[in-house]
């Protein structure tokens, strides 16, 4: 069934745009296309992925490489990932349902309880922001980040490599926030919910659980603020759980509900999808409560980096040299170093690392490649975190598509 | 009747979406079967996640996927509806779709 509050929604909303966006949907429109003559997307996309793709502007937003329009999922084009934070009207969003409502920062609540809590209480935003202010630099990263690029392709949003971003995120504990209900000692997992819905009832709520020792990790926030500012609508305003190192799914977006539960967690976002094989990736971090014998929830991050300084296939100068950089990042472990090949991984140099913002963020690279001759370069960027994993060379296969962190290869031409 | 009910509600909520998104329109190909994928999937998400997961499916991945749209996701979209929907994503949209 449609739900009813969708369909109030729809009805309200549709008489406002009657009353006339269409002057500043035009001005968006044609930016936008006066942009996408310039949008560059990964050869390795589904065909169909690269027809349907095109530069389109949220509101709030710069033009992001929209891959749906509802649920929203756009991407952040490589090009304003040059730097160590990512803006917020350049962030990508992502969203799994369609109706996502416009919240009243005064009249949201974030109620606390489940039965693994001392009791029931509730936060107003003044509340919440009245707890001590944590401020965390961090890697917001889709678990399916590069989809697109599998080979073969799995279904899902193709992404190609702009699911991400770096931002201060600013907010409470998640932790003081639990510590004011109280947490009983048979606690195992926190379990946060959003409110937004599917277009009919029967769709699974986006509900996640977190293992309680990663909750109540001082980094783990309820954030409020994203670069020194209300987080954007498409960011998860008013409040969003950050979990820096893990993967953006656990990232509850206008977060409302937090419950502390005693036994693990059955719901569909959980049991059935964000699951990776067991065994097959380098992950320290462990969700024991929700593994099978066969998979377990997506985690942390691996480690990765991307070349944002030049699109691939772009020219450059021949007879000079040309600087190409990006970001590395990984779950918190912290970037070691990158290495850069131009002989096909025959032989690596270590590239130089930018400014430190913490573990948890983007850290950005550069190095210099002489382009003596006119012809093409072949330029691969590889990351080593201080615990001693590196991008893998060869893509680790897994139904869903997570995890790609696979060398990267930048073709450029000198001419 | 209840066809014409969700066309009606996708209309609408297709609009709500266009104040919030901007949403355009997405054509898929003109084919056999094209209004009941439109007025069936559209309710809960625009079109374009079609295209963009083409044309790498094979047959038993386009079911797998609509399969996955009904239980998983609680769309309400009988079985005569669900065979017509999958035969046109398999015909356009698949590995081995015509064209």
């Amino acid at each position: 069934m449609i739900t009813r509050r969708s369909l109030l929604k729809a009805a309200g909303t549709s008489a406002i745009l009657v009353g006339g966006s269409h002057e500043f949907s035009r001005t968006v429109v044609s930016e936008a296309k006066a942009q996408a003559a310039t949008l560059s997307l990964p050869t390795q996309l589904p065909e169909g992925t690269r027809q349907e793709a095109v530069l389109d502007a949220l509101p709030g937003k710069q033009p992001l490489i929209k891959l749906a329009y509802r649920p929203p999922n756009y991407e952040t084009p490589i090009e304003l990932l040059r730097t160590a934070i990512t803006p917020n009207d350049a962030f990508f969003v992502r969203y799994h349902l369609s109706d996502i409502p416009q919240i009243n920062a005064q009249t949201w609540r974030l109620a606390i309880g489940g039965e693994g809590a001392g009791r029931e209480m509730s936060l107003t935003f003044d509340e919440l922001r009245q707890l001590p202010a944590v401020e965390v630099a961090a890697v917001c990263q889709c678990s399916g980040n590069r989809r697109g690029l599998f080979d073969p392709h799995v279904p899902g949003v193709e992404w190609g490599y702009g699911a991400m971003g770096c931002a201060r995120w600013r907010g409470a504990r998640l932790k003081d926030v639990l510590d004011r209900a109280g947490l009983k000692s048979e606690a195992l997992e926190i379990v946060v919910a959003g409110t937004d819905n599917g277009a009919v009832d029967k769709t699974p709520q986006f509900v996640k659980s977190i293992p309680l020792w990663k909750a109540i990790e001082d980094t783990t926030l309820i954030a409020y603020e994203m670069n020194g500012a209300p987080l954007p609508h498409w960011n998860g305003f008013p409040a969003r759980i950050i979990v820096p190192g893990w993967t953006a799914t656990y990232w509850m977006k206008h977060v409302s509900k937090v419950d502390v539960v005693t036994r693990p967690f059955e719901g569909f976002w959980m049991k059935s999808a964000y699951r990776i094989p067991l065994g097959k990736f380098p992950v320290v971090s462990r969700f024991a409560s929700q593994e099978t014998a066969a998979n377990t929830p997506i985690t942390e991050m691996v480690v990765n980096s991307l070349m944002t300084s030049h699109t691939d296939g772009a020219t450059v100068r021949a007879g000079s040299k040309v600087t190409v950089g990006g970001v590395a990042w990984d779950a918190g472990y912290g970037i070691d170093r990158v290495e850069m090949s131009t002989d096909g991984g025959g032989t690596w140099t270590a590239a130089a690392l930018g400014e430190d913002l913490g573990r948890f963020a983007f850290r950005t690279f550069s190095y210099d490649v002489a382009t003596p001759t006119k012809g093409s370069y072949r330029i691969m960027a590889r990351a080593t975190n201080r615990i001693g994993q590196s991008q893998v060379s060869a893509l680790i296969a897994n139904p869903a598509g997570y995890h790609h962190n696979v060398v990267q290869t930048l073709n450029l031409i000198a001419a | 009747m209840r066809s014409i009910t969700v066309a009606v509600l996708c209309a609408a909520i297709c609009g709500a979406a266009g104040a919030a998104a901007e949403e355009k329109p997405v054509l898929l190909k003109q084919a056999p079967g094209r209004d009941k994928v439109e007025t069936n999937c559209a309710v809960c998400h625009t079109l374009d996640y079609i295209v963009m997961n083409s044309p790498f499916l094979n047959a038993a991945g386009w079911d797998a996927e609509v399969s996955k749209m009904i239980n998983a996701f609680g769309a309400p979209i009988g079985p005569t509806d669900a065979k017509i929907i999958s035969d046109y994503l398999k015909s356009n949209y698949g590995r081995d779709a015509r064209g």
